[in-house]
């Protein structure tokens, strides 16, 4: 279990800094949903699958779809 | 101010944070642990009231205020987002959203996700008390499922599922209904938001007393609400154009 729960840490971070180091903001809507997915797992192998529910439709769904259609308007515009 | 006093007042900010939160990390319990007095406490006030779900418990139970304070939070946000996104005065609204044909791949995934997302998320909200889940979660399974026959290419369709006067009814009733639940345990036992109804048999769908309409209520809000975002995103993206915008 330890040995998960270091895997699922070293994913996450290496999501995080994926997200930060993604430029453009269409693909870090991308790594971000990635992200989300880590964080999912990391949340179920320290037995809270409440937050992992959460965190799978807010992190990896909700937020990114917004974020990918607030880029696709202001694109749009110029 | 200047460049390098700016840099001073960073330093000293990162610096106090940095301390504040080493001694906040140095006082908390080992990781893994087995001393969690919240735990001791929380666990069996859940398994008093019938509830199987402990965070279900604490959530619409124990600190069902806590939880109220959310619910306003997200009212407030969808009302930001809905005043925000409104056409401003020189935008026009156009009726055809225009068509795109995704993959037959992505439309058959749409078509057969969706019902079986609807159904999940129908399931984690009635079913918050007895296992992982509840209102929260089933309502954002629920608002993002129905956004699959999107995905499938059917912006239209997906616009008549989801009728706007009535999910911004929902999203209001919703919330009124929990407030109206708390207003009960004053009517009941004098105490604000306390569960009003009998525990039941640990475990089962009717039990937990008030917890299972607390997450309808929640559930109800919380997709209506995430639906109404959405659609104000959607609409903004699709069908709000500047007026000598070439697109």
């Amino acid at each position: 279990m330890t040995v998960l729960i270091a895997i699922a840490l070293t994913l996450v971070l290496a999501g995080g800094v994926a997200v930060v180091f993604s430029r453009d903001p269409q693909r870090q809507a991308v790594t971000l949903s990635v992200y989300g997915m880590l964080m999912t797992l990391l949340f179920f192998l320290l037995a809270a699958p409440d937050v992992a529910l959460s965190q799978v439709v807010v992190g990896t769904v909700l937020v990114p779809l917004m974020v990918m259609l607030a880029i696709r308007k202001i694109r749009g515009h110029r | 101010m200047s460049r390098s006093l700016r840099w001073v007042v960073l330093g000293v900010g990162v610096a106090g944070i940095g301390v504040v939160l080493l001694l906040a990390f140095l006082g908390m319990p080992d990781f893994g642990s087995t001393h969690h007095p919240y735990r001791d406490l929380a666990v069996p006030a859940a398994v008093r009231h019938g509830t199987a779900n402990v965070v279900s418990s604490v959530n619409f139970d124990q600190r069902a205020i806590d939880t109220l304070g959310e619910e306003t939070i997200l009212f407030g946000s969808v009302l930001a987002v809905a005043a925000l996104l409104r056409p401003a005065d020189d935008e026009e609204q156009q009726q055809d959203p225009g068509s795109r044909v995704p993959l037959q791949a992505t439309r058959l995934f749409g078509y057969v996700l969706m019902p079986l997302t609807l159904v999940v998320g129908i399931d984690i909200v009635v079913h918050g008390h007895v296992t992982p889940g509840g209102g929260f979660q089933g309502g954002v399974v629920l608002a993002t499922g129905l956004h699959l026959l999107y995905v499938a290419g059917r912006y239209r369709s997906m616009e008549r599922l989801r009728p706007m006067p009535l999910v911004e009814v929902s999203e209001a009733a919703g919330t009124a209904a929990f407030a109206a639940l708390g207003f009960a345990g004053i009517g009941v036992t004098g105490s604000f938001l306390a569960n009003v109804l009998p525990p039941g048999s640990f475990g089962q769908l009717f039990s937990a007393g008030a917890v299972p309409l607390f997450n309808v209520a929640v559930g109800l809000a919380v997709a209506s609400g995430c639906v109404v975002m959405l659609a104000k995103f959607f609409e903004q993206v699709f069908l709000v154009r500047n007026e000598g915008d070439g697109r």
